[in-house]
């Protein structure tokens, strides 16, 4: 097989993982979500540590990205 | 990539508006410098202007000024402690900068100086550097037990403390990674659905314009988020510089 066609393959590949992401992230939300409609005061409070996690999840998908694009254009 | 001969990627490119040279190594300005300048410029500018007046109930420049203090010395003090205290200053500058060069970056045709991973670097490497000699000095050699977590069994120890060694030293480059990979993806992501406007013409343009005004508000929210989390990792490292093992 040429570099290039296993290139694209692996770029492919490495999208893979936005699947965990995407569970990740819709866990954070929708616990956010129960949890504030069990206890409307808390969820003001408790929204800053929300968006930590989702910005934690968020940079493991761009880590794949950032794999996806060192095969593509790095190797 | 695209049509014309404009890659989405040549907003990228470092240019040169005023070469210098200090004994072979290059230290020009360069448009990464400017934007630079200009965000440091607009933060400072902000801050005194809004501070000007001293009035007892502030005005509107002057409770954004106080609103923005209060945020990072309330974040410091939740996530950092007391002793979080005479880092403000570091914290402050920090958050300011990523917040400020990140929204500058999202004036058409300018340049996000956070989108090179080379200033994200820097700015986690110093937070990194310091945050550890912090530990050490502030505990001497017991910041060990930062990679020695309480109640753990003695066999389980033998795999932990190796992970999270290097999870320690991962930090630098997660944190960089992070905002520098969410300023280039988001940039990036701009570039190629403008691009798909201008293909598509008259007849079809109108729908990745649609999704091209809501992908601005959407990074321009992550511009803002993205300096929040760094600034608030950075919080969490320095409290676990000054008590580790908790």
């Amino acid at each position: 097989m040429e570099a290039e066609a296993a290139k694209l393959i692996g770029a492919g590949l490495a999208t893979i993982a936005l699947a965990g992401v995407g569970v990740g992230i819709g866990n954070i939300f929708g616990n956010f979500v129960a949890g504030a409609l069990r206890n409307p005061g808390a969820a003001n409070r408790v929204f800053g540590n929300v968006l930590l996690g989702f910005a934690l999840t968020e940079a493991v998908a761009l880590f794949a990205l950032v794999i996806a694009f060192l095969i593509l254009f790095a190797f | 990539m695209a049509a014309g001969g404009h890659s989405p990627l040549e907003q990228f490119e470092i240019k040169q508006l005023i070469p210098l040279n200090a004994g072979g190594v290059d230290i020009s300005f360069t448009n990464s410098a400017l934007w630079m300048v200009i965000a440091i410029a607009a933060a400072t500018l902000l801050l005194t202007m809004g501070m000007r007046g001293r009035a007892m109930v502030p005005g509107r420049l002057q409770s954004l000024a106080e609103l923005s203090y209060e945020f990072i010395a309330n974040m410091i003090r939740d996530n950092a402690g007391s002793g979080g205290k005479p880092y403000f200053p570091f914290l402050f500058t920090l958050f300011f900068f990523i917040l400020f060069c990140n929204l500058l970056g999202m004036v058409p045709y300018s340049f996000t100086p956070t989108s090179h991973i080379i200033v994200t670097f820097g700015m986690a490497l110093i937070v990194f550097i310091g945050v550890t000699i912090i530990g050490f000095a502030k505990n001497g050699l017991g910041f060990i037990r930062l990679f020695v977590p309480s109640g753990v069994p003695i066999p389980l120890l033998f795999i932990l403390v190796p992970i999270e060694i290097i999870s320690y030293f991962v930090r630098p480059i997660s944190l960089s990674l992070r905002l520098f990979a969410n300023m280039m993806a988001g940039h990036t992501m701009l570039k190629v659905f403008g691009g798909f406007v201008i293909s598509l013409g008259f007849v079809a343009g109108w729908a990745p314009l649609a999704f091209l005004v809501a992908l601005t508000g959407l990074e321009i929210g992550i511009a803002m988020l993205q300096a929040y989390v760094f600034t608030i990792l950075s919080c969490l490292y320095l409290h676990d510089a000054l008590h580790p093992g908790h």
